[in-house]
């Protein structure tokens, strides 16, 4: 079996991958597949009524957005603590994805807000702000990796700029809990058990297992690329040195 | 199947998602075909990472 040092090897890291992705990819499809079939055949709910189905897109982006910046800190200790090139490319992978499921979060909230709260966005709102701050820390992350001229000072800069963030993450989490907010509190992940019923809560499950399934073929398929990208920008120093 | 007065705002919450999703997929996926074909470009051309046997 491969010791877990081993895959801290890119050489490595591309030959699981390679094994690992198709069976992701096809994980993922299946279970977006089953979720979607489910979240389609749910009951309406007694207040939301249909637009409880955005729920099933929104409460996944919005968890995985969160975990995103919580996988890209610990990468971000890796960087500045062990050093390691894998720890970085990890973390710079994750930045566009992260990005993209923030975007798909407050999308579909301003979606549902709009029926629901008669309005798509309230500044005031201490939820709604604190995960327009994660967006705008994930474009800011993504920035710094694009303009930064060395690649170890980017890395650097990038890794505590994600540390910083990371304090953005509990004032997601406790925002509707500090502050008097138009958006609801949780009802899945909370003292006292869901408050959600199974007809509505298996498939959000089931949409958010597919959704984390998406993210881990999406992470592993962005660090292969970035690998490469590296070989190939060593091989162009390379090649200039000997021209 | 009946999505009530708001099914406009779930058809389009559906698409942003369709959008959203397929384009970074598909970036990924492009950015994947980029990085090797400029991989295999390089190792044609003689520039490898590695050192070469000599014949």
């Amino acid at each position: 079996m491969m010791a877990l040092i081993d895959l801290a090897n890119p050489t490595r890291f591309l030959t699981l991958a390679a094994r690992l992705l198709p069976w992701l990819a096809t994980a993922t499809l299946i279970a977006f597949v089953v979720g979607v079939v489910m979240a389609f055949n749910a009951p309406d709910d007694y207040q939301q009524g249909a637009t409880v189905k955005i729920m099933f897109l929104h409460v996944p982006a919005a968890w995985l957005s969160m975990f995103c910046w919580a996988i890209m800190s610990a990468a971000a200790l890796g960087t500045l603590v062990w050093r390691h090139p894998l720890a970085d490319v990890a973390a710079k992978a994750a930045a566009p994805i992260g990005a993209a499921l923030t975007l798909l979060c407050l999308v579909t909230g301003s979606l549902w807000g709009r029926p629901m709260w008669g309005t798509y966005w309230q500044w005031g709102d201490a939820r709604l702000t604190s995960v327009f701050i994660l967006f705008l820390l994930y474009l800011g992350v993504i920035a710094l990796y694009q303009t930064a001229e060395d690649p170890n000072r980017g890395a650097r800069g990038a890794a505590i700029l994600i540390l910083v963030g990371a304090i953005n993450l509990p004032i997601i989490k406790f925002s509707v809990d500090w502050w008097a907010t138009l958006h609801q509190p949780a009802s899945v992940i909370r003292l006292g058990g869901s408050a959600i019923h199974p007809t509505i809560l298996y498939p959000l499950l089931v949409m958010a297992l597919a959704f984390f399934l998406l993210f881990i073929t999406l992470h592993l398929a962005a660090m292969r690329n970035e690998i490469l990208r590296r070989r190939v920008r060593s091989m162009r120093i390379m090649q200039a040195q000997r021209a | 199947m009946n999505l009530g007065p708001h099914a406009a705002f779930i058809v389009a919450a559906y698409s942003a998602a369709i959008v959203i999703l397929t384009t970074l997929i598909g970036w990924i996926a492009l950015d994947y075909r980029t990085q090797h074909r400029i991989l295999a470009d390089l190792d044609k051309r003689g520039v490898n990472g590695r050192a070469r046997k000599k014949p």
